[in-house]
């Protein structure tokens, strides 16, 4: 079986990754979520940190126990003071290159309120100073003058909502701000609606990922499952060496080429069961997949794997280039894939996985 | 007690993939222990000790695991390139070799050959002999260890992986050794603590234990403009005051050194600046334990050349005995 | 309290070593303190401090954590060489502030002695301009090298020996007021709290080293499962060479913590509770983390609704913090005045908004 994207899904994910959730500030999202799987879960909670936890009970003995998990928050920025005339300091919130914040347009606050990050103009500045990354502490998000009555210390902000779609065909593709994670948001979404009845499906979709995988920790402590899978966003940085001779050994996942299985990244080394599973699973239907290259980086399974008395993890993401910043990208190719493998994992793990220690 | 050590550093066992090294610890153990199992992460767990006893419950814990590397990638000429697991300093690797799991051997190499210092491990690579992806017998993600003979020179034993197979040793001879014993002891051989003592956070947890020793090695201040600190070798095992991840439960260092002066065993007293153990998870768990190190005064940590003092590691196995064996009040 | 009892119980905390790990001394005091003012006494397997003020309410009664840690940073000694000792610290210290710091030794006596800067030809060459870096610096305790090594062994403490001084406008100079008056106002709102009905459990927890692995928070928390958490800390005073933007003044009450370690609901009750006695609060935005114990409570277990309060300090982490004894007062009054306000509806209300 299936799980098909279609117009409603990508829809779907239009409004996941055009809401603003900041981590520690992920209502706007939270709020779609659940309105999608209320009708669809045995039990829905929140938690103490905003947490949305949500079950779906199988059919059948000796179920294994399955957190899925992706994580809702975005990173983005925190406005910390008021410097009059609609102009404000602002902080990071989450890995944020300087870099890429000079010239956007930003939305703040619950009304989206509209603002740009500006710099001087280059006619203004000397060839010393272009040759220097503008700090964040420089910068400040102007919205305009009045903009103080409706932006105020603590709110949030983000890049300007922007989700379009790219191409047709093989190289159909989706460009839009935080995709890192509302990819995976909108694929766990769509698992719950579609859970094989040979498992418990215990569904986190989680806060403060960003921040140091603080939701994941306690989510995974509630849950307490047997076995975990983190649905998240991986950089694909498959461009071009700036030497055509040289080869680029260090992209970390390519687009087209399928869903990336993480092995071993600064925050977990995978459980060798669930990565064979997931590759012969992938093999035997025929799903391309690739192996995210060992190195940095990590996702909601380094805080879940070490939960109470251990939980054996692996993460599945979709690849997507120019993550953590204003836009970035996807093939629609590779998020389908991503979902049909986790699903049909899913469908064919039984007890037996586990049996042999790791 | 050396043929035990040889065995146990020459098995390799990275982060994560520490399998063989297991194995080579139950056969050890198997025959002397209550009960033995692995648990969630893959460490292995044995408990000694009466059920109903009036003592504590008391959780040993060695690493089993080692650092190593895995490939990131193959090129288009079959060098494999790769990344660290656990703390590997390019300046041991270059012109090291490498033992995978899958038993194939390699050289480590690094860009610009004429280079006069080590480079970032992003411009080494491993040559196994292949010329292309398609002949080269390994690939992304398979994982590696230092590969070195163990060395015995008599008073020291040199050899890679002393981090921590050695206090898996001690670990091993302490379960052998002890026979009367009022404490519930729990011989935990944890994994991936070379990553973030990931291991022995889990481990604690289930074991749940009243008090927690590890047993790792530290550093010594005893070669020539070297670290400044202490602990020399040969001065007896380490009692690990504080390093940079945790402070020691006073109460567990004042019963460590006052089993070490009850036994005439020769001790020194740790301060550790850079570096930590699975202690500092133990200490952390649950609702809080009181944990301490028994340390291994070690040379030349991480490279493939780390030297113990053998009176040091026997020694330390004397004063794990008689902790163990007497009851204990922490006060 | 009395201002003048407030501040005698804080010259007198800020004068007993407590560093983190060996906390015990300060402990002790504490608990005299607490015994008056709370039902149950106990300590943690960390040595954390646990008491219970038990509320009216009906049982199952929810509970509230504060937490007020109560270590303190210190150096301690890694080498003993001819009799001077060389040093690592126990918390972070700016190694600048340290050369001709009085300092106490406690070594198997407690002994006075003075961070010494070698001059430039006794060090190493990339130390001899600028700062001296720690692993340089040298601790003098005046004796022979015979005596030292008999009565200073390495993993022994060495703390800062600045007595409490008081400075005009009700400020007070020292060591450790990071985090001692937040102590204070922990207990002035117990001393509230005794003439104030409030129907939830009350658990004050002096809390262990915070400076170091937050371990004291993240075990207390474990065991005392508390319905919400709240970590008073200090925060930065303003003071010339500090950002004005990341400090607050001192004498204008208690600063109210704000970003992803905070409940935003816990937040806004605070904020209700100190309008509703009249108390002028700051508000610290913090993007990340707090830098408190409230990182560790907030994702103990299966997690807790936390809260920061802050007392504004300046030069914090030297031997001459500042802080100003009305808003150790107004901090731990607005504390009581949360805490009286709690009933059992309050956790509706805290829910999030999209529930």
């Amino acid at each position: 079986m299936q799980i098909p994207i279609r117009t409603a899904q990508i829809r779907l994910l239009e409004r996941l990754c055009n809401a603003c959730a900041v981590s520690g500030d992920e209502g706007e999202v939270r709020k779609i979520v659940l309105a999608e799987i209320r009708p669809h879960a045995d039990s829905v909670r929140v938690d103490a940190l905003g947490n949305v936890l949500a079950t779906r009970q199988g059919e059948g003995a000796e179920r294994l126990r399955v957190m899925l998990a992706a994580h809702m928050d975005e990173v983005g920025f925190m406005i910390t003071r008021d410097e009059k005339d609609g102009f404000f300091r602002f902080d990071t919130v989450g890995g944020l290159d300087a870099r890429q914040l000079v010239g956007k347009t930003v939305v703040v606050g619950k009304e989206h309120v509209p603002g740009v990050i500006g710099s001087k103009p280059v006619h203004l500045t000397t060839a010393n100073e272009r040759d220097n990354t503008i700090s964040v502490d420089s910068l400040r998000i102007d919205v305009g003058p009045g903009g103080n009555g409706k932006v105020k210390p603590g709110d949030r902000a983000v890049f300007a909502p922007n989700f379009v779609q790219i191409g047709r065909g093989k190289g159909r593709s989706l460009r839009a701000k935080a995709l890192d994670n509302r990819i995976g948001v909108a694929s766990l979404i769509e698992l719950l609606k579609n859970a094989p009845p040979n498992i418990d499906l215990l569904a986190a979709f989680t806060v403060q990922e960003e921040v140091g995988l603080r939701g994941a920790k306690v989510a995974a402590y509630a849950f307490d499952p047997d076995i975990a899978i983190v649905l998240d966003c991986t950089p694909a940085h498959d461009l071009p060496h700036w030497d055509e001779d040289q080869e680029n050994t260090r992209y970390n996942t390519r687009l087209d080429a399928g869903p990336a299985i993480y092995t071993v990244d600064r925050s977990t080394l995978s459980d060798p069961r669930l990565v064979q599973h997931l590759t012969d699973t992938a093999e035997s239907l025929g799903i391309p997949y690739q192996i995210r290259q060992p190195g940095g980086g990590g996702t909601d399974a380094g805080a879940i794997h070490k939960a109470r008395a251990g939980i054996p993890s692996v993460s599945v993401s979709v690849p997507g280039r120019y993550l953590h910043t204003a836009a970035s990208l996807v093939r629609l190719a590779d998020w389908q894939n991503s979902l049909q493998l986790v699903y049909a994992a899913l469908s064919r793990m039984t007890k037996e996985l586990l049996r042999k220690a790791r | 007690m050396k043929e035990l050590i040889k065995r146990l550093v020459e098995t390799p066992g990275p982060s994560g993939y520490e399998s063989k090294v297991r194995e080579e610890v139950r056969a050890a153990i198997e025959k002397y222990a209550a009960e033995v199992y692995v648990d969630a992460l893959g460490s292995l767990i044995a408990r000694k000790g009466p059920d109903n006893g009036s003592g504590k419950r008391i959780m040993i814990s060695a690493h089993m695991d080692e650092i190593g590397i895995v490939v990131t990638h193959v090129d288009k000429n079959g060098f494999a390139r790769f990344t660290n697991i656990g703390g590997v300093y390019p300046r041991n690797c270059v012109g090291g070799r490498v033992r995978f799991l899958n038993g194939v051997q390699g050289v480590i190499g690094q860009e610009q050959a004429g280079a006069r210092e080590a480079l970032p491990l992003s411009q080494m690579y491993i040559d196994v002999g292949a010329t292309s992806p398609k002949n080269c017998p390994v690939k992304v993600g398979d994982v590696a260890a230092f590969e070195r003979p163990f060395t015995d020179l008599g008073n020291r034993l040199v050899s890679k992986a002393m981090d921590d197979r050695i206090g898996v040793a001690i670990a091993i001879e302490t379960l052998r050794q002890l026979e009367d014993t009022p404490h519930q002891v729990y011989f935990v051989f944890s994994v991936q603590e070379e990553v973030g003592l990931r291991g022995a956070t889990t481990s604690a947890y289930g074991v749940n234990p009243d008090i927690g020793i590890a047993v790792d090695v530290t550093r010594s201040g005893d070669t020539p403009n070297g670290p400044k600190m202490a602990v020399k070798l040969g001065n007896g095992p380490a009692i690990k005051v504080r390093d940079s991840g945790m402070l020691s439960d006073p109460r567990v260092v004042a019963w460590m050194v006052a089993r070490a002066e009850e036994a005439r065993l020769p001790y020194q007293l740790e301060v550790l600046e850079g570096g930590t153990t699975d202690a500092r998870a133990i200490q952390i768990s649950r609702a809080g334990v009181p944990a301490g190190c028994l340390s291994v005064p070690s040379r030349y940590i991480h490279s493939p050349s780390e030297m113990v003092d053998f009176n040091d590691v026997q020694n330390g196995v004397k004063l794990l005995v008689a902790m163990l064996s007497q009851p204990v009040e922490l006060g | 309290m009395s201002q003048t009892a407030a501040k005698d119980l804080l010259k007198e905390l800020i004068s007993i070593a407590g560093l983190s790990g060996y906390e015990t001394p300060v402990r002790q005091r504490i608990e005299k303190a607490w015994q008056p003012l709370t039902d149950e006494l106990s300590t943690s397997r960390l040595g954390s401090l646990h008491a219970l003020k038990k509320g009216a309410g009906k049982p199952p009664r929810e509970s509230i954590l504060i937490a007020a840690h109560m270590d303190a940073i210190g150096l301690m000694v890694t080498r003993v060489v001819d009799g001077f000792l060389y040093v690592t610290e126990v918390g972070g210290i700016d190694a600048r502030v340290l050369p001709g710091q009085a300092v106490m030794v406690h070594g198997r006596q407690d002994l006075p002695g003075v961070v010494a800067q070698p001059p430039a030809w006794l060090l190493p060459p990339k130390a001899r301009s600028g700062p001296v870096p720690l692993e340089n610096l040298i601790v003098d305790t005046g004796l022979p090298a015979r005596r030292v090594s008999r009565l200073v062994r390495p993993g022994d403490l060495v703390s800062f020996a600045q007595p409490p001084l008081e400075l005009g406008g009700d400020l007070l100079a020292g060591h450790s007021l990071d985090n001692r008056a937040s102590v204070v106002a922990l207990t002035e709102c117990l001393r509230i709290l005794q003439t104030r009905r409030h129907e939830w459990d009350v658990w004050a927890v002096a809390t262990v080293q915070e400076e170091e692995t937050l371990a004291g928070a993240a075990t207390s928390a474990h065991q005392l499962r508390p319905t919400l958490a709240v970590a008073v800390d200090v925060t930065f005073g303003k003071d010339p060479s500090s950002p004005a933007h990341r400090t607050f003044e001192l004498g204008k009450g208690p600063v109210l913590g704000w970003g992803p370690n905070i409940h935003p609901g816990l937040h806004k009750a605070f904020k209700q509770a100190a309008d509703r006695i009249e108390l002028s609060t700051q508000k610290e935005v913090m993007p990340r983390h707090s830098g408190t114990d409230a990182i560790a409570l907030q994702v103990a277990s299966e997690g807790i609704p936390t809260m920061v309060v802050s007392i504004p300090l300046r030069y914090m982490h030297t031997p001459v913090e500042v802080i100003h004894l009305k808003d150790v007062a107004r901090a731990g009054r607005l504390l009581a005045a949360f805490i009286a306000g709690l009933d059992d509806t309050f956790m509706e209300k805290l829910a999030w908004d999209e529930e």
